[in-house]
């Protein structure tokens, strides 16, 4: 065993299939889930003499990103010649870019709890997706199937992919980092980002050196992790992996590792010695793409308020935590809401009444805020009542289910309910007065310093007034009267 | 000069399995092509942008609209080994 502090060095690659009607280089359909082999044509089938042709919805959201990831946009772009061999890919070759991405370097900002971060983005590019291999025999996996049966229904679909520079250190801010990139991309509507479906996948490449060291050491990539947890998980176990052979005397061996989520153990899909001699070369079939600055320029400036931005502006001018709002910015349209409820009343007590009850009496219904026939201003209502002493907090959370339920203007749902807060200051004394002779017991060791009582004849008063008297007077009340008696 | 060494790593690349007389043919071949377009690199180069297109055109993109597919039958006809589900292919190494 060694004393020497290690530190991780992670860049993340990430592929996001892009939200275009047709594929990358040809007019066939996207689709998921039709029968197989339903939507291909001599392009995407690679037929001798088929020509691709650029999509151009595929630029415009390639720029779309760029921007938001803070990138360069290059004058120009040119389109490469992948070369291997697989039988998803029937060309041979996968259309891709090489020295002369779409987007060129970049930086993007995420939020984590320990404050704003920065990851240096190296590029991005577009490229075709291959087709889909349907093993069979054995247990479905390719390792011991019997063959395989392709479906060229995805083969040539649009594909965004980011690389960033090796500047995380742990799989927390990994995550946090892909988290926000995801909320990104599927805001401003450039993918689907289900990570379930495939449609947005990572990748890790992970090393590990001394403390202090500035060059890297051999990497590992792990392979195409599709949730947050797992990726997280994924590169702590990858961490401790390499230095667990390192602090053992060996040498960590570049290969491409797969993660199994469920047993949490990592096996090797390729070593170096197999590793792809992908010999890029420029695409003879299509010509650069140099795309018009002032179109760069519109799309930098009809660019939304992009989800880090406005997590950050809550936090700043709303005060709201980290967590309030993270939750509250997924999906936009929560967000949204609440923005309009915040408008009205305290964005603090807004933020927790629509992540709180609103969406847990909404849910028991199947709906959302956003699609709930409750209009954000009854919300408001709701809190400025509570706010003014007009109902108790018990009282709200009644009228915000019966709006729920039923609808309603809360104002009247509180007069036809009889909810409005007891503000008779003697009918109050009157009900803890009657509390204190009733539970002498417990008035005398209140008197006599177990402060902790308060709450018991707070909840005796509330009980008694089913729930319409203000807590926090209650308990100045008491105080007072029992001190008196 | 291409070595023997490079000559099967590209054949092995190229997935083209070559007999020994082959390789030693192959080996020759390749240096001599390589050898010619090596009279470029004797040129004064430094300011020409590398070509990627022999037409000086940019920009050449379609709508995303989407157009009609070939049907599965069509798609599937002339594939060797085909089942109802797409083309068959051994299993992978």
């Amino acid at each position: 065993m060694s004393d020497v502090q290690w530190e991780a060095v992670i860049g993340i690659e990430i592929h996001a299939q892009l939200l275009t009607a047709t594929k990358m280089f040809c007019g066939c359909a996207l689709s998921f889930g039709d029968p197989a082999n339903t939507h291909t044509c001599p392009v995407c089938l690679a037929h001798p003499g088929a020509l691709p042709v650029v999509n151009a919805e595929a630029i415009r959201l390639a720029l779309i990103a760029g921007h938001a990831l803070g990138c360069e946009i290059p004058e120009r772009s040119v389109f490469s010649r992948k070369n291997y061999f697989y039988p998803d890919l029937p060309k041979a070759y996968q259309i891709s870019q090489f020295d002369e991405p779409i987007c060129g370097p970049g930086r993007f900002r995420f939020l984590t709890e320990d404050g704003e971060k920065f990851l240096g983005i190296t590029r991005a590019h577009l490229e075709e997706d291959a087709a889909k291999l349907n093993h069979f025999g054995g247990e479905g996996r390719r390792a011991d199937a019997l063959g395989s049966v392709v479906d060229f229904n995805r083969g040539g679909t649009p594909l965004l992919e980011i690389v960033t520079e090796p500047e995380l250190h742990n799989g927390t801010d990994a995550a946090a980092f892909l988290k926000q990139l995801r909320q990104t991309l599927v805001h401003l509507g450039i993918t689907d980002g289900s990570m379930e479906q495939g449609s947005m996948r990572a990748d890790a490449n992970i090393s590990i050196r001394p403390m202090g060291v500035t060059t890297l050491g051999t990497k590992t990539e792990l392979k195409n992790m599709n949730s947050f947890t797992f990726l997280e998980r994924g590169i702590a176990a990858e961490i401790e992996r390499q230095i667990g052979i390192v602090e053992s005397g060996g040498t960590v061996t570049q290969e491409t590792l797969h993660y199994e989520p469920t047993t949490g153990h990592i096996t090797s899909l390729r070593s170096k010695e197999e590793a792809h001699d992908y010999r890029y070369f420029p695409e003879p079939d299509l010509v650069p793409v140099v795309p018009d600055r002032g179109w760069v320029d519109e799309i930098r400036a009809a660019l939304p308020e992009l989800p880090v931005d406005r997590r950050d502006r809550w936090m700043r001018e709303y005060g709201l935590t980290f967590e309030d709002a993270e939750v509250l910015s997924e999906p936009a349209a929560l967000g949204d809401y609440f923005e309009q409820v915040a408008a009205v009343a305290p964005p603090k007590s807004a933020a927790n009444w629509v992540r709180g009850d609103l969406r847990a009496f909404l849910r028991e219904r199947g709906q959302e805020p956003w699609e709930s026939d409750v209009p954000p201003a009854a919300v408001a209502q709701i809190i400025s009542m509570v706010e003014a002493r007009e109902i108790s907090m018990p009282s709200a959370k009644q009228v915000l289910a019966h709006v729920v339920e039923h609808g309603g203007d809360p104002k009247e749902v509180v007069a036809s309910l009889g909810l409005g807060a007891i503000q008779d200051e003697s009918a109050l004394i009157a009900i803890v007065d009657a509390l204190i002779a009733a539970n002498p017991e417990q008035a005398a060791q209140l008197r006599d310093g177990k402060d902790k009582l308060v709450g018991f004849f707070v909840g005796q008063a509330m009980k008694a007034t089913q729930g319409r008297a203000d807590p926090g007077r209650i308990g100045e009340l008491v105080r007072e009267r029992v001190a008196a008696s | 000069m291409i070595d023997d060494a490079i000559t099967r790593h590209v054949a092995r690349l190229a997935r083209l399995g070559l007999t020994e007389d082959e390789v030693v043919r192959m080996q020759h071949e390749l240096s001599a092509i390589l050898e010619y377009v090596d009279q470029v690199q004797g040129l004064e180069l430094a300011d020409i942008v590398p070509t990627t297109h022999a037409i000086p055109l940019s920009n050449v993109l379609r709508e995303d609209v989407p157009t009609p597919s070939v049907s599965a039958e069509l798609a599937l006809r002339e594939g060797p080994n085909v089942t109802a589900d797409g083309f068959t292919v051994p299993r992978m190494g």
